[in-house]
Parts: C-alpha cells; sequence; structure tokens
C-alpha cells in the first residue's frame, strides 16, 4: 500500500484500503484557528452538543487576525475564547504564539504517522513529518469533533521520486513552485503526492514543511514524505514522476495562478512596490537566515516595502538571537509580529491597484491581498530579498554571485 | 416523507477554470457584514454575478472549481445568493466536501463548461448522475456516493448534528 493507504487503512481499524474507497477514520489530532474556532464551537452548541468526543485531541492556535485589527475581529475571538474554555479545549495558543501548522509541529502536536484535520488548507503541511493530513471547513470539523470521526476518499497516489541535491540558490520553494508546473492539478487533483528518493531523504525539515505546504496548491489531497523515504514504496501510484534536484533554477509564480510558474531569469526587471518574507510556507528561521545572507549590510531599494514576519514565536526570538532582525531592520525591513497577516489579505500589508507585491507565500489569485487589480508573484525567501534589495524581480545568483566578488 | 429529487432545472452561469476561494469569498470582507461580502461574489471574473443571479440559477465552471482556501463562506455564498448547485469539469476537494457538508449540490462533469451556453436552461439529476442540456442531450456525470446524496438530501450536515444533539440529551 502507499503511505496514504496504509495509514487510512490504520486509522480506519482495516488490513488493507484502495484507492477510490470510502472509509471513515478517526483522526488523531484536530486543529482550528482564530478565524473558523468560534464558528465551529458555536454550531456545536446550537446543535446542542455539550462535549466534545476528546478534547486533548484538539488545538486552536489564533493566527489570522492578531493582534485583532477590528471590533468585529475582536468580538469573534473573545467568543471564541469562552467556547474554548467551555468545550475544555486546553492546546489553545493565544495570538503572538505563531502560525498554526508551525505552532503545530514546534509543540509536537503532530507525529509521524498521525492523521490530521484542521480548518486550514494549508493543513498538508504536516506531510513533511510523514504525517497524513488534510484541511476541512467549519461544519465537517463540528461533526469531527463530535463524533471523533470522518469520511475520507481514499486517494490515487503520485509518485515524486527525486535524486540528488540543490545548489545553493534555490530551496524547497523553487521545487515546489517548478512542480507546479510540471505536475499540476491535471495529475495531482485530489491525488496524494508521496515523495520519495534520495533527495527526499535528504531534505532538511524546512525545505520538506514548504513542499508539502504547498502541495494542495496543484489541488493535492495531501503531500507526504513518508518516514522510509530513501527507498521506492509499494504503491500502486496512479503516476511517477523523477527530478533531479541539481538542475533546479530559481522560479517565479506569475499573476494570478500558482500554475503560472517560470524561471525568474526569464521574468527579471519587473518593478515591485512590496515585498513579503513570511507564511506557514516561508517564515522559518532558514528563510530569514536566507533573507540575512542578502540584505545583512545592505539596504532595500527605496521604492519598496519590505515587511517580514516570523512564523512563529520561537523563529522570532531566534531570528533576533543571532542579529537577523537587527540586519534585516537596519536593510530598511517592517518586522511584524508572528502570524498570517498580509497573506491571505486579511491586515498589515494589503496592496492598492496596479501595484505588484512578491511574496514568499502560497496563494497569488486576483483579489487575495486587496485590490482586484494588484498583482501577487511568488518565490523564493532568497528571490524575494535579492528583489527588495534591486525593487524588482532579481534572479539571487546575480546578488550571491555579487556578495562573493565582495568578500574576495 | 418522500426521499427529495436532487434533480434541478435552472440557468446556467458559465465560468472559466480555477475559480478560486479568493473570487468566491475574498479574504478581505471575511468580517464584513454579510450583505457586503455577497456583493463581491466573483466580481474580479463576472461583475454582474452578484446582482444578476437568481434563486435556481446554477454555476457550471472548467476545471479545479473552488481552489484555495478551506473556507467554506466560498459555497455558502452561492447558496446564500440562490444558485441550486454547481457543475464543474473538477473541484478542488475541500470545496466539494464543504458545498455537500452546508448542502449545496456539486457535479463533476468532463467538458461541461464548453457544451453549456452562458443563459442556457439546463437540467442536472444527482441520483442518476446526468446533466441534460437545453436541446435534450445526455452528459453523463460522476455519481456522488450513496452517502454524500444522504447529506445532500437532509439539506447539508447541520441536521445530522441535531440528531446527535438531541440523542445526547435523551
Amino acid at each position: 500500500m502507499t503511505w496514504a493507504e496504509t495509514i487510512l487503512a490504520r486509522k480506519a481499524n482495516r488490513s488493507h484500503v484502495d484507492a477510490g474507497e470510502y472509509v471513515v477514520a478517526r483522526p488523531d489530532a484536530f486543529m482550528m484557528h482564530d478565524i473558523f474556532a468560534a464558528d465551529v464551537l458555536e454550531l456545536l452548541e446550537k446543535s446542542g452538543i455539550e462535549r466534545i468526543n476528546d478534547p486533548d485531541c484538539v488545538t486552536v492556535v489564533f493566527d489570522h487576525m492578531v493582534p485583532a485589527p477590528s471590533e468585529y475581529a475582536a468580538t469573534h475571538q473573545r467568543k471564541a475564547r469562552t467556547l474554548i474554555r467551555k468545550y475544555g479545549i486546553e492546546h489553545f495558543f493565544e495570538g503572538g504564539r505563531g502560525i498554526c501548522h508551525q505552532v503545530m509541529v514546534e509543540e509536537g502536536l503532530v507525529k509521524p504517522g498521525d492523521l490530521v484535520v484542521a480548518t486550514d488548507s494549508h493543513t498538508t503541511t504536516y506531510g513533511a513529518l510523514g504525517a497524513v493530513s488534510a484541511g476541512i471547513g467549519s461544519t465537517e470539523m463540528a461533526y469531527a469533533l463530535a463524533t471523533g470521526t470522518l469520511w475520507f476518499k481514499v486517494p490515487e497516489t503520485v509518485l515524486v521520486w527525486l535524486e540528488n541535491q540543490w545548489q545553493d540558490s534555490v530551496c524547497g520553494k523553487d521545487l515546489i513552485l517548478s512542480l507546479m508546473k510540471t505536475i499540476g492539478s491535471d495529475s495531482a487533483q485530489n491525488r496524494s503526492l508521496e515523495f520519495r528518493g534520495p533527495g527526499a531523504a535528504a531534505m532538511p525539515l524546512a525545505d520538506r514543511l514548504t513542499i508539502a505546504n504547498m502541495g494542495v496548491e496543484m489541488g493535492a489531497k495531501f503531500a507526504l514524505f513518508p518516514p522510509q523515504r530513501e527507498s521506492r514504496g509499494s504503491g500502486p501510484y496512479a503516476h511517477e514522476y523523477s527530478l533531479d534536484l541539481s538542475r533546479l533554477e530559481p522560479m517565479v509564480a506569475l499573476p494570478h495562478h500558482v500554475e503560472n510558474v517560470g524561471p525568474v531569469a526569464d521574468h527579471q526587471g519587473l518593478e515591485m512596490d512590496q515585498v513579503f518574507i513570511g507564511s506557514c510556507t516561508n517564515g522559518r528561521i532558514e528563510d530569514l537566515r536566507d533573507a540575512q545572507r542578502i540584505l545583512g549590510g545592505r539596504h532595500i531599494a527605496p521604492h519598496v516595502r519590505l515587511i517580514v514576519t516570523p512564523a512563529s514565536r520561537e523563529i522570532y526570538r531566534q531570528a533576533l538571537h543571532e542579529g537577523i532582525l537587527e540586519d534585516l531592520i537596519q536593510a530598511g525591513a517592517i518586522i511584524e509580529g508572528p502570524g498570517c497577516g498580509p497573506c491571505f489579505g486579511g491586515h498589515m500589508g494589503l496592496l492598492a491597484a496596479q501595484e505588484r507585491c512578491l511574496g514568499t507565500h502560497n496563494r497569488n489569485f486576483q483579489g487575495r491581498m486587496g485590490s482586484l487589480q494588484a498583482e501577487i508573484y511568488l518565490a523564493s525567501p532568497l528571490t524575494a530579498a535579492a528583489t527588495a534589495l534591486k525593487g524588482v524581480l532579481t534572479d539571487p545568483r546575480d546578488v550571491l554571485g555579487a556578495s562573493q566578488e565582495v568578500i574576495q | 416523507m418522500k426521499e427529495p429529487s436532487l434533480r434541478y432545472q435552472g440557468r446556467a452561469w458559465v465560468l472559466g477554470d480555477n475559480i478560486s476561494t479568493d473570487l468566491l469569498s475574498p479574504g478581505h470582507y471575511v468580517h464584513d457584514p454579510m450583505q457586503t461580502r455577497l456583493k463581491h461574489v466573483l466580481e474580479a471574473v463576472r461583475p454582474d454575478f452578484a446582482q444578476g443571479v437568481g434563486a435556481g440559477d446554477i454555476v457550471v465552471a472548467g476545471k479545479n472549481f473552488g481552489c484555495g482556501s478551506s473556507r467554506e463562506s466560498a459555497p455558502m455564498h452561492l447558496k446564500d445568493l440562490g444558485v441550486a448547485g454547481v457543475i464543474a469539469e473538477s473541484f478542488a476537494r475541500i470545496f466539494s466536501r464543504n458545498a455537500i457538508a452546508i448542502g449545496l449540490p456539486v457535479l463533476s462533469c468532463p467538458s461541461i463548461s464548453s457544451r453549456v451556453k452562458d443563459g442556457e436552461y439546463i437540467v442536472f439529476d444527482l441520483r442518476a448522475g446526468e446533466v441534460i442540456l437545453a436541446d435534450g442531450s445526455r452528459l453523463k456525470s460522476e455519481r456522488l456516493p450513496d452517502q454524500m446524496l444522504d447529506v445532500l438530501a437532509k439539506g447539508g450536515i447541520v441536521p445530522i448534528l441535531e440528531e446527535i444533539g438531541r440523542s445526547m440529551r435523551s
């Protein structure tokens, strides 16, 4: 069986399942964030359901609208806090602790082989740990919390075999953007992606988290790095792809869809108004170190606004400790508190008509960050930092090359 | 009680591929009053939609309908505007799960967006798993499993939660 089939069979108490079957399974962990927690718990309350199946398996993280940017959000969160207490949910993290997916990983609330559901599409992130995880809506979450169960269609699996290692100027973001183009939703929709091979076995957790996180952008149900990933799994696989990581180059997603991807080198020179480094996709310490590599001792272009959002309080403290935040502030960045902020167009960095933003986040749909006439580009933290430095879309290899010359 | 037929007839609004949850329910308005949020549904691709759509109309679209966020407001806004159901060549999985959970019928039908004209009156039948066009031609569609049809027949998961709540009290 594939990794998705193995875990779904285990959680459905079955010895074997096949792709295409519907099973009722018992997830190990359930997570909600501030946008939906109140809706879910209110729905339970209104339905007369006074207790949830197992509060110890439930986590709530406030990360989207924090600190509350409006009275509405503040009221919504106040209501959620009351209900979180009422239903006995002890794994509750207030605004400032971090973005929900990063917090789940840092707090050890997800383990390899777990089945996890959460009210957020980027729940695929935990596939980086070998957990089988997917987003659901608030009504389904209410049902899952009440009963401890949920139905799943066992997906077909697509094997992505990774060979070799990438160059210093690329990272997991460039890999997943590249896969958007080569695999895309035509092959990945509603399927489980299973990453294996020497390149997957050697890959750092931060990059695996980025890749699994964005698996959902090509419609994947799960994006999994199984625990034993150096060898080929037993399948069956609906498709098999093989990728030589050493040939990867910096990639960018162009407006207005994530699959509209090309090499940064082919689109250099596009003027940017804002650069955003953060989100559950690329707001980790490794990403901030990449930004420092390019921006340390330099200053961003005068017409650009650079917004940096560490994905969690732990990352914020680590970046402070390493002097990264000092360097980025000197370079002209605005450092925001941990949270989802501008990524989903909630607050803290929206765009006007005709403005362009290059971000390290995960979606560039029309209207996502404010105006319908704004343009969003997605790339790696290295490309984002190089672009903030120059004020125009810039291949990080140009800037990294230049900095080595300076050192020599 | 007679089982609902799960057969719908209505006027089609034909949209393209990759209609995202940001187009259906922009995150920017997520905390605005419902009337404001409904005004912005699909405004980037069909500025006439929110004003013009009527009760019983059917949304027809290409591939990957509802891609993006897990926000349930995406199918809910369509339902609130009176849409009877969505027929698309394919759906993003969270959108189709959410649609069923809130009682908005969805049907996958290959090549539907090129077969239906905007404004055409069409029929779709969830139990038969087919779409009938104005000229009488029938298109086979992917039939949802019986459990999902049962949820839709009940109007979504909310009535099921209410049953659970009643059984917990008694």
